[in-house]
């Protein structure tokens, strides 16, 4: 394919899908080491209600409310179920589904409820985003990643989910100890002075900012194939968190590459004329890079003694 | 009410309590939900000293240690390390918490582990030079795990994990160890390991306390003991605490006469 | 007109559904009090995301057998039979695999329903118009529902209900001790199979009304809710059954009237209504209860422990204590004892090495057992054995109670 092709319509859509990819894929890596791996799924739903306050509030489909709402819903749900939990001595995963099915009715509700017809806000779009749409009308080859002009006119998407994904990694850089003493000894962890409640709260939160900027873009299904699949399989892959991190990107690049170039263009392979979900395409992929895992990968078998 | 009562109680007035001593916890009540697991509980640890918390199951020996630590919230009283709040002193405690806490199928490698017990020293971002290496390295020639050091902590057995977290807690370099249960479900070539660090611990003037629940080895391991059944029930040297008497009080009577014979108990 | 429809006074659609939807919620509930019991609610998100591929590969297998591809009965035996695939698939990744059920149910669910999604897309390429109403299955839409459909789903929440009835003994024996169901010759493993397929038939009757993602709300709220008014399981079944059925029939009714009201939100915003109800005002387990309890417990601890503190002599460490002991008339606000308060630390301290003896006789042992350090003896033991410990104790003797 050419680059006068490529660069306007694929490049953007597919670099995307990558960094939205890799952004969900890291902190995913711990979530399902504590066992929250749900935790993804819950966040992804409450989303919804989230981008939906923000416009009855605004009145306008703009990205920055938007956002914060999503952000503020996902805080809200992870308060919600903590409090759920210990006020109600209910356990974790009844609590979650409790909240994030109740915010999700209230979402749907309150969209049903207002007037959204003249703006583009409805559920699909949240469920599976629309990444086909986020071309560069102003590419008209690679030359253009050299021209100022052009580069002023990439989608705003790309701009939020680099700097989620940037803030991702900063936060791992940073607090990687604290994450993993309290994740592999919470006791240990509180002794040394921890504060180890507060180092899952964080967690959750950038989960949920990376949650927020893949949805913005690729909605929300993706966000959960990404928290969970690729770090899944690569912690079938090794026995080292440094390396199973590295495996998870690994993965969640390849679903992202493969997901978007199936969609686009196996249709067309097959015959048929129209392309199908790349975000839809995305899961799927990085659902057979764990089946395979799960059949071949070195690691699959649990190993060793049994705890006691 | 005659203060010999009082005395028998174990209760230690204010002015004995050295401004100094390693760990000092005072009225320590812990309970959850509405059953006090920890009752009203003083404790002062003497320095130098090899101590055994000892009582029955549920008899809220870890959850004092816990509670100490900070680890669960107490309902009333309070903790003092070295003569000050937890919170300035942590860097004195090095705690082993029981092996059954935690996921052991962790992706992660012995070596790693013990350079946990280095957080304090490495902080946030300082990277791990070779001299970190070398000082956790010879932390397990200490409990004689050298050639596992880059095995995955999964493939270990229970003792050999024991020894990792007792490793661990050298690496610390603390003046105080506490140990939760370093013992249970360990082969003997393990638990003789742990104890040879323990005691050569103790020869370098360190403070050891674990919670301990085979009283047949309470002799021979340990020069002081605690007894606990949710209220404090005695408190002292082995000679002089851990007699007959105090364990009938502490274990009310489930422990077998026959038992309490075998355990060269100082005369009651 | 609410009340018209709560009394199924609006036409055979909206009464068949509002009936069909009360027998669902019934059924949803009494289930997922099972999926609760065993830890698995969530099983019930990854059996549901997973409807999806099916619905999509049966419209498609309809339509090219030349039939309607919207034919309701066809699009739910495909939801069945997907869905059943992803239960196998999470239970494979958790029996074969080290990864945990949660990470498992997470895949399935997303993968599943990513598929489900690339299927969507695909049907809607195959010619405009065809695939309308297949979105509904996401969110659920009872407007405009045909009279067949409302006919399958009525008569599918009866059956389901009918089943969930027939299996609730063992299933109760089951969730309650599983291996004394075992030890009684239930099959532990089929019966949790059978769980999982009520679950499965809750799900897919209900994804027309409530749509898969919310049908999830209605296998976990009820039981959640329930479990603040009893202890006892099969009381919790019936509270469950009746919180399910009453979300389902309220939020049936109110959508059959205002038709911008979609069915399924309502309903589990109802049943959300019940649980914030029973979170905070439950007798015993809500927030409310606990909370009082609490603070009259601690109370009780630190004047205890003031007690004995001044009892023998010992300096009151805590601020609180001392307020209490003060507020009770015990204490001067300098920690001193006030003349009640000796007598009252007499006491504790002699029931103190009253209990100290009980715990140590073998005789008292179902007394003993009952020590939590803040009883009082008399309460646990007769007054003549309590003058025989205190012969045993010697000293001062009758210590005023």
């Amino acid at each position: 394919m050419s680059g006068e092709e490529f660069v306007p319509l694929s490049l953007t859509p597919m670099l995307i899908g990558v960094l939205a990819a890799v952004a969900c894929a890291l902190p995913g890596n711990f979530l399902v080491l504590r066992k929250q791996a749900l935790i993804g799924d819950a966040i992804s739903h409450v989303v919804l209600p989230g981008i939906v306050v923000a416009f009855l509030i605004t009145g306008v489909v703009a990205a920055a409310p938007m956002m914060l709402g999503a952000a503020g819903a996902a805080l809200v749900s992870v308060v919600m179920i903590e409090a759920i939990r210990r006020l109600g001595n209910i356990e974790p995963g009844a609590a979650m589904g409790l909240t994030f099915t109740t915010l999700f009715a209230a979402g749907v509700l309150l969209l049903e409820q207002s007037d959204t017809s003249s703006v583009h806000l409805d559920v699909e779009h949240a469920l599976y985003g629309n990444l086909e749409s986020l071309i560069w009308l102003d590419a008209i080859g690679w030359e253009s990643l050299l021209d100022p002009v052009a580069l002023a006119g990439l989608p705003p998407e790309l701009g939020r989910v680099v700097i989620a994904l940037l803030g991702v990694c900063a936060f791992l850089w940073l607090f990687w100890r604290p994450l993993v003493l309290s994740t592999f000894d919470e006791s240990f962890a509180q002794a040394m002075g921890i504060a180890t409640n507060r180092v899952g709260v964080a967690l959750v939160m950038v989960a949920a900012l990376a949650a927020v900027a893949a949805f913005d873009a690729v909605g929300s299904i993706i966000v959960i194939a990404m928290f969970i699949c690729p770090p899944a399989a690569a912690r079938l892959m090794t026995n080292r968190l440094e390396h199973q991190v590295g495996w998870s990107v690994v993965f969640a690049v390849l679903s992202a590459v493969f997901g978007y170039v199936f969609a686009g263009y196996g249709p067309l392979w097959l015959g048929f004329d129209n392309a199908v979900s790349a975000a839809g395409m995305i899961a799927t992929v990085s659902g057979i890079i764990l089946a395979i895992a799960a059949c071949f990968a070195p690691h699959r078998h649990r190993s060793g003694a049994p705890a006691v | 009410m005659s203060l010999e009562v009082a005395a028998n109680m174990g209760a230690t007035p204010k002015a004995e309590i050295p401004a100094d001593s390693p760990m000092v916890i005072r009225g320590m009540t812990v309970s959850y939900g509405q059953k006090p697991v920890v009752f009203s509980v003083d404790m002062t640890v003497a320095e130098g000293s090899m101590t055994a918390i000892i009582g029955p199951n549920g008899a809220g020996k870890s959850t004092l240690l816990k509670a100490a630590l900070g680890i669960v919230q107490p309902l009333a009283g309070q903790a003092l390390v070295f003569g000050k709040p937890l919170q300035s002193a942590r860097h004195r405690i090095a705690y082993v918490p029981q092996r059954a806490s935690v996921d052991w199928d962790f992706p992660t490698r012995v070596i790693d582990v013990v350079l946990m017990g280095l957080y304090r020293e490495l902080g946030l971002l300082r990277r791990i030079r070779p001299h970190h290496i070398e000082k956790a390295r010879a932390c397990l020639e200490r409990v004689g795990m050298t050639d596992f050091a880059d095995r995955q902590i999964g493939q270990l057995s229970g003792g050999q994990q024991q020894r990792v977290f007792l490793a661990r807690a050298l690496a610390q370099e603390a003046d105080l160890y506490l140990l939760d249960e370093p013992f249970a479900g360990v082969d003997a070539a393990t638990e003789k390991a742990i104890i040879d660090v323990l005691k050569s611990l103790r020869s370098e003037g360190k403070t050891v306390v674990a919670v301990h629940h085979d009283l047949t080895t309470v002799r021979s391991y340990f020069d002081r003991v605690f007894l606990i059944n949710t209220r404090k029930m005695a408190e002292g040297t082995v000679d002089d605490a851990f007699t007959s008497e105090n364990l009938n009080q502490t274990y009310g009577g489930r422990l077998a006469t026959g038992q309490i014979d075998q355990l060269e108990l100082a005369a009651g | 007109m609410f009340w018209n429809a709560l009394t199924l006074q609006l036409g055979y659609n909206a009464t068949l559904v509002t009936i069909g939807a009360t027998l669902l919620g019934i059924a949803a509930g009494v289930t997922g009090t099972f999926l609760y019991l065993r830890k698995r609610a969530l099983v019930s998100d990854a059996i549901s995301h997973a409807t999806l591929p099916g619905v999509g590969i049966a419209f498609m297998l309809m339509v090219l057998l030349g039939g309607d591809g919207r034919a309701l009965p066809g699009l739910l035996l495909g939801a069945a039979v997907s869905s059943w695939v992803g239960l196998l698939c999470v239970s494979w990744l958790t029996q074969r695999t080290r990864l945990s059920e949660d990470a498992a149910i997470g895949a399935v669910l997303s993968v599943f329903f990513g598929f489900g999604i690339v299927l969507l897309t695909v049907i809607q390429t195959m010619g405009a118009g065809r695939a309308a109403g297949l979105e509904s299955f996401l969110l659920g839409a009872t407007a405009g529902m045909l009279f067949n459909d409302a006919l399958v789903i009525a008569g599918g929440g009866a059956l389901t209900l009918v089943a969930v009835l027939i299996l609730r003994r063992p299933m109760t024996l089951l969730a309650f001790d599983p291996e004394y169901a075992a030890a009684r010759g239930i099959n532990v493993g089929r019966m949790d199979l059978a769980i999982m397929a009520l679950a499965l038939a809750v799900t897919v009757i209900g994804l027309k009304i409530v749509g898969l993602i919310l049908i999830v709300a209605m296998l976990i709220i009820p039981p959640v809710t329930a479990r603040f008014w009893t202890e006892r399981t099969d009381h919790m079944v019936m509270i469950t059954g009746l919180c399910g059925g009453l979300a389902a029939w309220i939020g049936a009714g109110l959508s059959a009237v205002a038709p911008a009201m979609p069915t399924g939100p309502i309903i589990v915003l109802v049943s959300f209504g019940l649980f914030v109800a029973s979170l905070l005002l439950a007798p015993n387990r809500g927030v409310l209860a606990v909370y009082l309890r609490h603070v009259r417990f601690q109370r009780r601890v630190h004047l205890r422990q003031g007690l004995l503190a001044l009892a023998q002599g010992q300096p009151i460490y805590e601020a609180y204590t001392v307020r209490l002991l003060k507020q009770a008339g015990l204490a001067h606000a300098d920690g001193v004892p006030t003349e009640a308060g000796r007598a009252r630390a007499a006491k504790a301290l002699r029931d103190e090495k009253r209990w100290e003896l009980v715990r140590a006789d073998q005789a008292f042992e179902s007394a003993a057992a009952l020590y939590d350090g803040l009883r009082d003896i008399e309460t646990v033991l007769t007054g003549d054995q309590i003058s025989e410990i205190d012969q045993r104790i010697g000293g001062p003797q009758g210590v005023a109670s």
